[in-house]
């Protein structure tokens, strides 16, 4: 096994630096006891974690990006999982355009879908709606759901559902009882990985966001063009730490890095 | 066993896939179809959008310069910002696969776990390290370095920058995978055979991989030259890329058809960069891997 010389340790160490300086400095300036940006050197305060209290927007907004996210995800997942059993299992005429078609929103730029998803709402008369948006996410979403429960799938042994149908099981008890719970890691590391996806989309959602429907992200995107303010920073380091424990979570269940690096 | 006992079936596949098919028919294909025939139609100020249809709005945008400027700034930005990515992630994705556990873990999560933290909380962390009145400013005037505040926001320093934070995780992803493909024995082979350390990465980590850094390279760019939030908080108003462009005539000006046009071009130009690299990975690629 070979180790690193101390010039590489030297590259590795500004590099976390690199990747890890914005992230500390919005979380110490959270903790600012000034009315601006700034330090917090004449100590720590909390003054603009209460702040958040104090802006319903925002606290309004964050539910309606859990909200979004949760049915986005779960909408997605409902539909990638038989998707996915269809591609992995059946050799049929437009099997691979089908995948294709299916992976085919992750190649779209998240503004021209943005373009897209506008016009179409315009046109139907779903603008400013949840239903509306909710669907627009699935889309976004869908391509990261199908990517893990394909990976599951492809992998799966099917010996013990032959062995359920041959016992008389019914095609639906097969798939509860024994298919789903086989590929439960890809479809639960699936889950999460789309529900952070969708509660961390803006640019898409900048476009068809109504005063109603503003997401979390969208209001602080339309806050940070008017001023940046601690009050950004004491949210931001709120998200920071429930991302980081979702990530825990998710290491827990399916292992980040299979996530991240996409070898499921 | 299980692939080769696929199921031959027609109607099941086809009805399993029917839910998603559905809606990606009516939520996908029918919006984008709509954004291209928008893309054909004209706007005036005080009517709105005409029905008709000409190709003016990309003669437009193929004409003025204005177009021409904010084209060349967000290729020559996904240029830049791919380069730099291809620079510091290739290494470092090298010094992560030759570091041990836990260690290695830990920094790979730590590196790729930012993909996962708003691109919003991320911009705004570098827009107070880089601001007039932020930090890296500030401190560099306390210890007497500089005398003047020094101004990254607003610039394209600044943009590429942040950009590079935010999008350098996916080269290291892309380097880390070939590296996982290459054999440690090989590297030894050529040490014991007398090669430096340097001729070593060159002639044998470079070529292995080189297919790694260019898949990186070409998820990079392709999000780079699509990229809003960033280059909108850094850039502000007067650094438009293409993206804050299609935003403005979509939200600000209101002329939806040059808006699609704009979008469409940049799906265009997107999906011609993704496929001609694809055919050149593939070609130049083929007789070593294949």
């Amino acid at each position: 096994m070979k180790t690193n010389g101390p010039l590489a340790l030297i590259f590795h160490t500004l590099f976390v630096i690199f990747i890890l300086a914005p992230l500390a400095i919005v979380c110490v300036v959270a903790f600012t006891d000034k009315g601006y940006l700034s330090l917090p050197t004449d100590g720590a305060s909390l003054r603009w974690f209460r702040a958040i209290l104090e802006n319903p927007d925002f606290i309004d907004s964050f539910w309606i990006s859990l909200y979004l996210a949760l049915g986005a995800a779960t909408i997605a997942l409902a539909i990638a999982i038989p998707a996915s059993l269809a591609v992995v299992r059946y050799r049929f005429p437009g099997r691979e355009g089908l995948t294709a078609f299916f992976l085919s929103p992750l190649m779209i730029p998240h503004v021209v879908l943005g373009v897209a998803f506008l016009r179409f709402f315009t046109e139907i008369g779903l603008t400013g709606t949840m239903l509306g948006l909710t669907f627009t996410h699935v889309i976004i979403v869908m391509p990261y759901a199908l990517r893990l429960v394909l990976a599951a799938a492809s992998g799966l042994d099917r010996d013990a559902e032959r062995a359920a149908q041959s016992l008389g099981a019914s095609a639906f008890t097969v798939f509860r009882r024994i298919t789903l719970p086989l590929i439960l890691p890809g479809v639960a590391g699936g889950w999460v990985l789309a529900f952070i996806t969708s509660f961390d989309e803006v640019t898409m959602t900048v476009f068809v966001a109504s005063p109603s429907t503003t997401t979390l992200p969208v209001r602080m995107y339309n806050h940070i063009a008017q001023t940046i303010d601690p009050l950004l920073a004491s949210i931001s380091t709120v998200l920071i730490v429930i991302t980081v424990i979702l990530m825990v979570v998710l290491d827990r269940i399916y292992g980040l890095d299979k996530i991240l690096i996409g070898k499921g | 066993m299980s692939r080769g006992s696929a199921a031959k079936g027609w109607i099941p596949p086809y009805l399993l896939s029917a839910p998603a098919l559905v809606l990606y028919l009516a939520m996908l294909g029918v919006p984008m179809l709509l954004t291209f025939v928008l893309s054909f139609n004209a706007y005036d100020f005080n009517q709105g959008i005409l029905p008709s249809y000409s190709l003016d709005n990309y003669i437009e945008i193929v004409t003025d310069s204005y177009f021409h400027e904010i084209f060349a700034r967000t290729f020559g930005l996904a240029l830049l910002v791919t380069v730099i990515c291809a620079l510091i992630g290739a290494p470092e994705a090298y010094v992560l696969s030759r570091m041990h556990n836990p260690w290695r873990s830990f920094f790979l999560v730590v590196i790729l776990g930012p993909l996962l933290i708003s691109v919003i909380v991320r911009t705004l962390g570098w827009a107070l390290l880089i601001g007039g009145s932020g930090v890296i400013s500030s401190t560099l005037q306390s210890i007497g370095v500089i005398d003047e505040p020094f101004q990254l926001m607003f610039t394209f320093t600044g943009m590429t920058i942040a950009l590079v934070h935010v999008l350098v995780p996916f080269m290291v992803i892309a380097v880390w995978a070939s590296l996982q493909k290459l054999d440690p024995a090989v590297e030894d082979a050529g040490l014991s055979l007398g090669a430096s350390q340097f001729t070593v990465l060159r002639r044998i980590v470079l070529p292995q991989v080189m297919p790694g850094v260019l898949s990186g390279s070409m998820i990079v760019f392709a999000l780079t030259a699509s990229a809003f939030a960033t280059p909108a908080i850094i850039g502000g108003r007067r650094l438009k890329v293409v993206a804050t462009t299609a935003y403005d005539e979509f939200l600000n000006t209101l002329n939806w058809p040059l808006g699609a046009a704009i979008a469409v071009v940049l799906l265009i130009a997107n999906i011609v960069i993704i496929a001609s690299y694809n055919r050149f990975i593939e070609r130049k690629y083929a007789q070593v891997f294949g």
